[in-house]
C-alpha cells in the first residue's frame, strides 16, 4: 500500500518536473529579449529542477544518499535565481535595452 | 528489493521510467543550444549554458538514482557548484568596472 504510493508519487513528480522544464526550454527559445528569457529560466526552470529532484528523493528511500539530493535541491533554489539575476543585470549595464510591445524580436 | 526494480505497468520498471524522464531531459538540453549558438547578446548565450547546466544536474541526479549508483550525487554537486559560480563570474567580469553582486 505504502510502496504503491510511493511510487505513484515518484511518477508525478517526475512528470511534473519535465512539464516545468519543457516550458522554461520553450520560453528561452520563444522569447523576444535577454529579460524575459532570464524570467522564465529562473522561475521555470528552478521549478523543474525542484520537482525533478524530489523525485530522485523519493526514489532513493532512507540513504545518505537521500540527504545529497535534498542538500542539491536547497542550493539550486538558491543559486539558480541568483545567477539568472547576476546575468539579467549583466545585459543591463551593458547598455541592452528592455524589449517593448511591437517592436522586432532580438 | 528497492523501489527502483518495483513494476510499473507490463514489464517497465521505476528505473526505466527514470531513464526515459532522464532522456526526455537531454533532448531538453539540447534544444537551449540553439539560443546558445543564436542569442544575439553574449548574456543570452551565459544564459543558455546556465540553464542546460541546470538540466545536466538534473539527469546526473536521476542517472543516480536510476542506475543505483549514489555517487553520481556527487558529482551533480559539484556540477551546480561549477555552474553558479561560471555564470556570476562571467557577468560579473564582462561588465565595465564589475558593477554586478
Amino acid at each position: 500500500m505504502i510502496e504503491s504510493v510511493r511510487i505513484s508519487l515518484i511518477v508525478a513528480t517526475a512528470l511534473v518536473g519535465l512539464f516545468f522544464t519543457f516550458v522554461s526550454a520553450v520560453g528561452v527559445v520563444r522569447l523576444p529579449d535577454v529579460f524575459s528569457r532570464s524570467h522564465t529560466a529562473s522561475q521555470a526552470d528552478t521549478l523543474g529542477a525542484g520537482f525533478a529532484l524530489s523525485a530522485v528523493a523519493l526514489t532513493l528511500g532512507w540513504d545518505a544518499a537521500t540527504i545529497e539530493a535534498v542538500l542539491l535541491l536547497v542550493f539550486i533554489f538558491v543559486t539558480n535565481p541568483t545567477a539568472a539575476h547576476a546575468i539579467a543585470r549583466a545585459a543591463y549595464e551593458e547598455g541592452i535595452e528592455p524589449w517593448t510591445t511591437g517592436e522586432e524580436r532580438r | 528489493m528497492s523501489v527502483v526494480d518495483a513494476t510499473l505497468a507490463a514489464g517497465v520498471t521505476v528505473g526505466d521510467f527514470l531513464l526515459v524522464v532522464a532522456a526526455l531531459f537531454v533532448s531538453l538540453a539540447v534544444l537551449m543550444l540553439y539560443r546558445g549558438i543564436v542569442g544575439p547578446t553574449n548574456q543570452d548565450r551565459v544564459l543558455a549554458v546556465n540553464v542546460m547546466g541546470t538540466n545536466t544536474v538534473v539527469i546526473l541526479a536521476l542517472l543516480g538514482a536510476a542506475l543505483s549508483e549514489p555517487w553520481f550525487l556527487d558529482i551533480a554537486l559539484v556540477y551546480a557548484l561549477l555552474n553558479f559560480l561560471m555564470s556570476v563570474a562571467i557577468s560579473k567580469f564582462t561588465v565595465e568596472r564589475g558593477g554586478v553582486i
